[in-house]
């Protein structure tokens, strides 16, 4: 069982050909582009949702930050529909790779960091140390928020692979805890499986909080920035 | 011994010749275009999606689920 558990978290090859680069890509073909101006159902619903949502997150960037509407919005498309399609059965999920999440928290990460310190060097100096903090603290404290700086993109990458990949292994966890407990005892394998339930609702809800949490994250290092 | 199929009526009335075959592969396309819009995208199109996502990733780790079967006589 312990094999089993993380068989389903190793990258899907096929013949030796990578296919992740496929599953990858799957998403993409779920959010249809549309020149029209009154679209379908579908595309009506996803330009909404990503109005909606764009208006909620980019409102507190000035007109520099907002031009990076673009790159947030895809981030957080792309983050929120892969951690969904991982709910289904079988289907592998990119986001419990610590190599993906770090690939993309690193360069947006230090896109912001880089554009703070280009454009506003004293503004981004004077971010490692708080107002009002007595002097002899002063070389501690800078310290430690250099290294508080330096840790938010590992933060980044891994609170979002912990979290995925945890909540994929609960849930194999307890559905083969409530299949075993079947021939054994009915109403405790009920109550496994009412657990189920509840925890398949937590993770919609985590797959997309998370996707809203590391983009928001990342707008926020933006703001810093800018 | 016999063998005996047990087939719904309505197949047994269709005549089983080449051309009788075409007529019902025709008469289904026609029947699925009338009931499942693709320009209207609703939700029965994008579930066939993930339908046949759900499968290809089925098929994709069978080697590896093979093992989890409980009996492989049944």
């Amino acid at each position: 069982m312990n094999e089993n558990l993380f068989a389903s978290f190793i990258t899907p090859m096929i013949l030796g050909l990578p296919l992740v680069t496929l599953i990858v890509l799957f998403p993409s073909l779920l959010f249809p582009t549309s020149n029209r101006l009154v679209n379908n159902r579908f595309v009506t619903l996803q330009q909404w949702m990503l109005q909606l949502v764009s208006k909620q997150m980019m409102s507190i960037h000035n007109p520099k930050g907002q031009t990076w509407t673009l790159m947030l919005m895809s981030l957080i498309l792309f983050i929120g529909s892969t951690n969904l399609l991982g709910l289904l059965p079988h289907s592998f999920t990119p986001t419990t790779q610590l190599s993906m999440n770090l690939g993309m928290a690193i360069p947006l990460w230090a896109g912001a960091v880089i554009t703070g310190f280009r454009n506003k060097t004293k503004t981004s100096l004077a971010h490692f140390l708080p107002q009002g903090t007595p002097t002899p603290l002063i070389p501690m404290l800078v310290i430690i928020e250099t290294i508080s700086l330096f840790i938010q993109p590992m933060a980044l990458a891994v609170r979002l692979t912990a979290n995925i990949t945890a909540g994929h292994l609960l849930i194999h966890l307890i559905g083969g805890a409530t299949l075993a407990l079947m021939s054994i005892s009915a109403t405790t394998a009920l109550i496994t499986f009412i657990i189920l339930i509840l925890l398949t609702i937590l993770e919609f809800a985590v797959a997309m909080i998370q996707a809203y949490v590391f983009t928001l994250l990342v707008s926020l290092y933006l703001h810093d920035n800018t | 011994m016999d063998v005996k199929l047990e087939l719904p009526i309505w197949i047994l009335m269709q005549d089983f010749i080449p051309k009788g075959i075409a007529v019902v592969f025709q008469k289904g396309y026609y029947q699925y275009y009338k009931y499942l819009s693709m320009k209207k995208g609703n939700v029965a199109g994008l579930s066939m999606v993930l339908a046949a996502y759900v499968l290809f990733n089925r098929c994709r780790s069978y080697k590896e689920l093979k093992q989890e079967q409980p009996s492989e006589y049944h």
